[in-house]
């Protein structure tokens, strides 16, 4: 599609500096000490917090869950193959490889990006943004805004292992010629997956401006 | 029923921003001139483009998860599976949160999405629409991101690669079925400016509404 790009114009200020407070589901503005007291948007009944959280607690709190589930999700099997010659467990890592040796390096690569490359680069990007915010950060807010956009954006594809291993063992059920069951690694690794998502949507990218924001307040 | 006028400014939902976007045509978009986060987009017009979109989606659906993905034959026994088999495979081998999950991304998201917005759309098209009408909105665009048919799609097709390894493979209908559904699933959004909708829709809170309205007028 050859989308037409057309830039908004800009006020000069942020809906804070205005006393305005926007409603993240359905965009409405409403002024700061009305949606205090009633802590709902007024037009969709979204809940509208009155103050920007800097903290990220939950979001730290997602991160560190998901980082202490990425080790079981990558030593435990995701899928067991039972077969007559016995039983054969592959981790992720161990899936990937098998995926190249059989010739299909292409898959292998697609696999070793969503599985290994996405988990761990949303977890490491997440702590940046999290801590620089902490820091109150201004320099770069252009980048880290466009990091939170990448992370947003393909933080769903490393879902693709989980996908894998529901349908191969959904139909590798050939009694005792082959049979594949799921490895508790596939668990973790669902986990890792749901906690890093739920990160990032916890993390609120105005929070990236705030500071800029406020210390030109503070100028004028 | 008080309505935006279209040069009362919009917060960006990613730096906060106040900005004025001005009239967009179909298939354009416009973004914040500070962090580059798309503000608004598709077209002005009445949503039919996207119920059109909606009901194609909803048709779909169903035949996406009524009939078989992928079928295998090995040394004369057979498998075939659904989507909802696959789950359902997940939860007899005892990973039944997985299952759920995976049901989640792949059965009930997008079931929610498209019966939601096809609601949504068709109350719009006589404003105001009630209220309830803003809060399916609001579930709607929550699960959008759980739902997850292109991923299920490419892990369909990785599976069926492993697999030809070692058995014949034959794709099904529903292997398209989901091909087509990510399409549509895409291109509904996408035909959608959402601010517009949600001036269709009456507010939550009516005391607010009238206070507004009053201002406006004043």
């Amino acid at each position: 599609m050859s989308d037409a790009i057309v830039i908004a114009h800009a006020t000069g200020e942020s809906a804070a500096q205005a006393g305005l407070l926007a409603c993240r589901t359905c965009g409405l503005l409403s002024r700061a000490n009305r949606a205090t007291v009633s802590a709902k948007c007024p037009r969709c009944g979204a809940r509208i917090s009155a103050h920007l959280d800097r903290s990220h607690q939950s979001t730290w709190a997602f991160i560190i869950a998901a980082a202490i589930c990425y080790i079981p999700a990558n030593t435990l099997p995701v899928m067991v193959t039972k077969t007559v010659g016995g039983t054969h467990p592959d981790t992720i890592l161990g899936g990937v490889v098998r995926l190249y040796e059989t010739g299909s390096w292409p898959l292998a690569v697609i696999v070793l990006v969503a599985s290994v490359m996405i988990p761990l680069g949303k977890l490491a990007a997440l702590g940046h943004l999290a801590v620089s915010v902490r820091r109150r950060a201004v320099v770069h807010a252009h980048d880290r805004a466009r990091l939170y956009r990448i992370v947003e954006a393909i933080g769903r594809w490393s879902m693709l292992d989980v996908f894998i291993t529901t349908f191969v063992v959904a139909l590798v059920q050939l009694g005792p010629l082959m049979t594949v069951k799921p490895g508790a690694g596939v668990f973790f690794f669902m986990a890792v997956v749901i906690l890093t998502m739920l990160a990032s949507h916890s993390f609120d990218p105005r929070s990236i401006w705030a500071e800029r924001d406020e210390r030109e307040t503070a100028l004028e | 029923m008080s309505t935006l006028s279209k040069t009362e400014p919009v917060a960006c939902s990613a730096c906060d921003l106040l900005q004025v976007v001005p009239p967009l045509l179909p298939s354009s978009k416009a973004l914040c001139p500070r962090c580059g986060h798309v503000l608004a987009s598709g077209s002005t017009q009445t949503p039919s483009r996207a119920l059109s979109l909606t009901i194609a989606a909803g048709i779909t659906y169903l035949v996406a998860q009524s009939s078989p993905l992928l079928a295998l034959s090995a040394a004369g026994r057979s498998s075939s599976t659904t989507i909802l088999g696959g789950a359902a495979q997940m939860w007899n081998d005892g990973h039944q949160l997985t299952a759920v999950l995976v049901a989640l991304c792949t059965v009930v998201a997008p079931a929610i999405y498209i019966a939601f917005m096809l609601t949504v759309l068709l109350a719009v098209r006589n404003p105001p629409a009630p209220p309830l009408t803003g809060t399916l909105l609001r579930i709607a665009e929550a699960v959008r991101p759980w739902s997850m048919s292109e991923v299920m799609l490419l892990g369909i097709l990785v599976a069926l690669i492993k697999i030809a390894q070692i058995a014949d493979v034959v794709p099904g209908v529903g292997i398209y079925a989901v091909g087509v559904l990510m399409v549509l699933l895409a291109l509904i959004p996408s035909s959608l400016d959402t601010r517009r909708l949600w001036e269709r829709i009456e507010w939550d809170d009516p005391a607010a509404d009238l206070e507004r309205a009053r201002e406006n007028e004043s």
